[in-house]
């Protein structure tokens, strides 16, 4: 009986402890490490683009551990799904940063996910890096655009075509949600300010996930059989491209009579399409994965290792991610902290190698510089580049060739200010 | 004439291949492939082809093909079997110098070469090739190729070819100042004959300093092709709703059987279809790894296995799931609706959620030019395919035994019963055939849109849509209201564009469903209980 109890004693005791020591064990760990958060949709529709986005983070992380973490600490990555799911971005958002207190969160793809947790980021002080091309008119000071602005991927995409094809008559293809209508406004305003005359532009409009692409492609045989040359400028989203390219193939619409330049297909969405009829078609990207540089053919080694798959690709938001985590991580050491007033005024004008064999900035506005590269489609599904800028391009946050837009600056250097009127001197439009 | 110049440039090539080094125009442009630029090659690809060298349409074939390699100022030819041809020579090359590229090209250098390789084959001795020219020579216009052009009219024994060419002939005639009145008159009726946008372009471009009566002819000519060209745009637009109702009808002909005739709301029809198409997907996969040769028969294969597959699927779940809920459409609705997102993210985790590659088969590709209409082969096989689809259920449920249960049970299910039919059995029966037909649509569907794992997302909307218009209950309601749908989809489209298109219709159809809430077709006496 007596040692019974004894032994029941000695029991709680021991457990006692355990769970003591435990407890000890997990405050410890939580202080050595340092908590980054990773907001990409791992199901619904958006899983398509996003999850390799949450790859190439914990790549990242794991990596930087392996050089030793940061500030002496070991990095780790806080993952959760938003599963597509627009208010789901918030909620996630906020549980990131204020249960799991992570220092910095990398996430969001559509434009829409962004405004989405921009209120969360703001009200809760924290920073978001946003790896996606996109149709700027916004500067906040918690987020810093890695991605391209319009000026750095639909304008020189729009100059290369006049110049080197020749292009005269332009067709505005997007999807209807505000990323493409906003470029289009930008492009539309552009080629008018060059000269290009309302009857040569043809902007057409179609819902998520149009499939049946007979009568827009039809229209726009005709409206480039005028003579002259035509192009169209591609803003279509996601996956409705792969029946649009399919239908440009079957009716016999070549890349050397009407080129198409896209703004959203990348290496990653052309692994899900027969390639051959497309060859010729155009992107413009900040970063292609046939570029050939030491910085990039180390990258994509890691990557193909990392994922224990050869035929991964590597696109452009991957790269901006990249430069994004290699200026944070900067910033963070130059701070000597990770809190984000700190960080934010530490990372502007922070210089990282890019993968295309520049540096590039953080800008004053919080995007970053870029070089712009126009590529082709080849057969084997990647790009060649047939065109790039000659230095890199800073991101403007504000469009030079919108009404109401032109005015505006943004500096959260100097000005501390997002959207500052140049011609009232005031802050808030 | 000609002899003479052949016989100098023989004994030219014969004096070049002794000294290597001979000033020609020929030799002039090689180097300018080395030189990495688009228009340098451009220019040199126009030079070599101009040259008139025997060499010349070898170069040009070999940098179409990214067999053009060139490194220092050589420029060498790979033949297919890898061995280095020098191209300023001819001669064999055994060792490859290092440093060697393919010449780049682009849009632009595609575009150049296509001209040049249409001048230079109008004369060769195959048919197709000789067509493929002058449809180069029709786009390109260039005026260099003019004499080749009259020499191949000439000869041409082809019907088809000697009116590609004479149309080649026409488009550079019409607007070369220096030819004769009655050349360039001829020249606008041949276009007239043609009569599609091209030659409209042609014809409504003709610069207004031409004589007065050519710019006449032509401002007519174009009025004609224009005229022509509307009503083939009409009939085009009819034919693009006949499809985009068969692609309809396709996704929504097995909801008919089990929404339909069972009065099951089954969300999670979308990712039957889905299932279809990535069983033709897997169906691929293997021919490609196991007998590549089968590849043109991989759909027919994946018919009857996209059948099976979506069809087990579905009994399954009328087995597991639907039958316990028979007669509580709501908890229907939202047990399926998980389903579907069991079903999609199951999807996701085997095959990962990027898009899947289904091939095209040869006998798909390509459009059948009928008029100023072309028609594209994957989409008649689509609108056929739906038809029969649409005709072997309506016989399946006319004339066979199960078809009988089935309108037994929907008619009246107590009486059913009480005759002996086991109700439940015939349930799953039936929505198993009605997802088998959705496998059977992924697999045509898997054709035009994406192989993803939200592909069957995409049209559980417009299939309930149809069903509804069309009217519950019946097959032929569902024919009726896809192609109702379809068409007058894309008879608004060009009006109102994609989007308000949309928007018109949905409007309609509720206003539609408003004064007839039980369809166009609707089940007439006492049927319609449940």
């Amino acid at each position: 009986m007596s040692i019974f109890n004894i032994s029941r004693r000695n029991l709680m005791a021991l457990s006692a402890a355990a769970l003591v020591s435990s407890a000890l064990a997990g405050t410890a760990t939580a202080q050595e490490t340092i908590k980054v958060g990773v907001l990409h949709s791992l199901s619904g529709t958006m899983a398509i683009s996003e999850t390799t986005l949450k790859d190439v983070m914990l790549m990242l992380i794991e990596e930087q551990n392996k050089k030793g973490g940061l500030l002496g600490k070991k990095l780790e990555a806080v993952v959760v799904d938003p599963a597509s799911d627009w208010p789901l971005f918030a909620e996630k958002a906020r549980q990131l940063i204020s249960q799991d207190k992570v220092a910095a969160v990398f996430g969001c793809w559509t434009s829409v996910s962004r405004k989405s947790v921009l209120p969360v980021f703001k009200e809760l002080n924290s920073i978001l890096f946003y790896p996606v091309q996109y149709e700027g008119e916004e500067s906040e000071r918690n987020v810093f655009y890695t991605g391209a602005a319009p000026n750095q991927q639909a304008i020189p995409a729009v100059d290369y075509l006049a110049e080197e094809e020749g292009v005269e008559r332009w067709v505005l293809a997007g999807t209807d949600y505000v990323y493409p209508r906003t470029t289009n406004k930008i492009l539309e305003a552009y080629l008018k300010s060059k000269g290009v005359k309302p009857e040569n532009i043809m902007i057409s409009y179609t819902p998520f996930g149009h499939s049946d692409w007979q009568t827009i492609v039809a229209d726009i045989k005709k409206f480039g059989s005028a003579g002259k040359k035509t192009a169209v400028v591609s803003t279509i989203n996601g996956d409705a491209n792969v029946p649009f390219y399919k239908e440009l193939a079957n009716q016999g619409v070549k890349a050397t009579d009407i080129p198409v330049v896209a703004f959203s297909v990348g290496e990653e969405e052309l692994a899900g399409i027969d390639t051959k009829p497309l060859v010729g078609h155009l992107a413009a990207w900040n970063y292609f994965q046939s570029v050939d540089t030491p910085e990039n053919r180390e990258f994509i080694a890691k990557w193909k290792t990392f994922t224990k798959n050869d035929k991964r690709v590597t696109n452009d938001p991957m790269e901006a991610h990249v430069v994004g985590f290699n200026m944070w991580v900067k910033a963070v050491e130059k701070a000597g902290t990770t809190d984000p007033d700190k960080v934010i005024d530490a990372i502007v004008g922070v210089q990282v190698p890019n993968l295309t064999g520049g540096v590039s900035e953080m800008l004053p506005n919080h995007h970053i510089t870029k070089p712009v590269l126009i590529g082709e489609i080849k057969e084997d599904g990647q790009f060649d580049t047939v065109w790039q800028t000659d230095g890199l391009v800073p991101g403007d946050a504000w469009s030079k060739h919108l009404e109401g837009s032109k005015d505006l600056i943004a500096d959260w250097k100097t000005l501390k200010c997002g959207n500052y009127n140049t011609v009232t001197k005031k802050c808030g439009a | 004439m000609f002899c003479l110049r052949h016989l100098l440039r023989a004994v030219v090539l014969l004096v070049g291949f002794t000294a290597t080094a001979v000033a020609g125009p020929y030799e002039d442009a090689l180097p300018k492939f080395s030189a990495g630029s688009y228009s340098e090659t451009d220019e040199a690809i126009g030079a070599v082809a101009s040259s008139g060298h025997p060499m010349a349409q070898a170069v040009i074939e070999a940098l179409q093909d990214g067999r053009l390699l060139a490194g220092n100022g050589q420029v060498f030819i790979r033949d297919p079997s890898g061995g280095l041809v020098n191209a300023a020579t001819g001669q064999a090359f055994g060792a490859a110098p290092a440093d060697l590229k393919p010449v780049r090209v682009n849009n632009r250098v595609r575009r150049a070469i296509e001209a040049a390789l249409g001048g230079l084959t109008l004369l060769s001795p195959n048919a197709g090739t000789r067509m493929e020219a002058a449809r180069a020579v029709f786009r390109s216009r260039d005026e260099a190729a003019l004499p080749n052009l009259d020499k191949a009219v000439g000869q041409e024994g082809d019907a088809g070819v000697k009116q590609a060419l004479q149309e080649a002939r026409a488009a550079i005639l019409l607007t070369k100042a220096d030819a004769s009145a009655e050349d360039r008159l001829s020249a606008v009726s041949t276009l007239r004959a043609r009569g599609d946008q091209d030659a409209l372009a042609l014809l409504s471009n003709l610069s207004a300093d031409s004589p007065p009566a050519l710019v006449a002819a032509a401002q007519q000519a174009a009025d004609a092709v224009r005229s022509r060209l509307e009503f083939w745009s009409a009939v085009q637009n009819v034919w693009y709703g006949i499809s985009l109702g068969s692609v309809l009808l396709l996704a929504a002909i097995g909801l008919a059987i089990t929404f339909g005739t069972m009065g099951v709301i089954n969300m999670a029809h979308g990712e039957m279809v889905m299932l279809g198409a990535y069983t033709t997907f897997v169906v691929q996969e293997l021919i490609r790894t196991y007998s590549p040769g089968l590849f043109g028969a991989s759909l027919f294969i994946a018919l009857p296995l996209a059948f099976l597959v979506a069809g087990a699927v579905g009994i399954l779940i009328e087995r597991s799931v639907i039958r316990f809920l028979y007669g509580r459409p709501l908890e229907t609705l939202l047990a399926t609706w998980g389903l579907s997102l069991i079903l999609q993210q199951g999807v996701r985790t085997i095959f990962g959620p990027t898009n899947r590659e289904v091939g095209t088969p040869a006998w798909m590709s390509g459009a059948w030019e009928i008029g100023a209409l072309s028609l594209t082969y994957n989409r008649i096989v689509i609108v056929v395919f739906a038809f029969s689809v649409f005709a072997v259920l309506l016989l399946v449920l006319r004339y066979t035994s199960l078809g009988l249960f089935v309108r037994a049970v929907t008619q009246n299910r107590r009486m059913a019963g009480s005759m002996g039919i086991r109700t439940s059995r015939i349930d799953a029966l039936a929505f198993g055939l009605g997802s088998g037909v959705a496998g059977i649509a992924g697999v045509a569907l898997s054709q035009i849109d994406n192989v993803s794992p939200n592909l069957g997302q995409g049209y559980i909307i417009d299939s309930f849509m149809v069903v509804v218009f069309g009217g519950v209950g019946n097959l032929w309601g569902t024919l009726v209201g896809a192609m109702t749908l379809g068409v007058a989809n894309k008879l608004l489209e060009p009006y109102a564009g994609a989007v308000l298109g949309k928007i018109v219709l949905l409007i309609a159809i509720i206003l539609f469903i408003q004064r007839r809430p039980r369809g166009l077709f609707a089940l007439k006496g006492r049927a319609v209980e449940a």
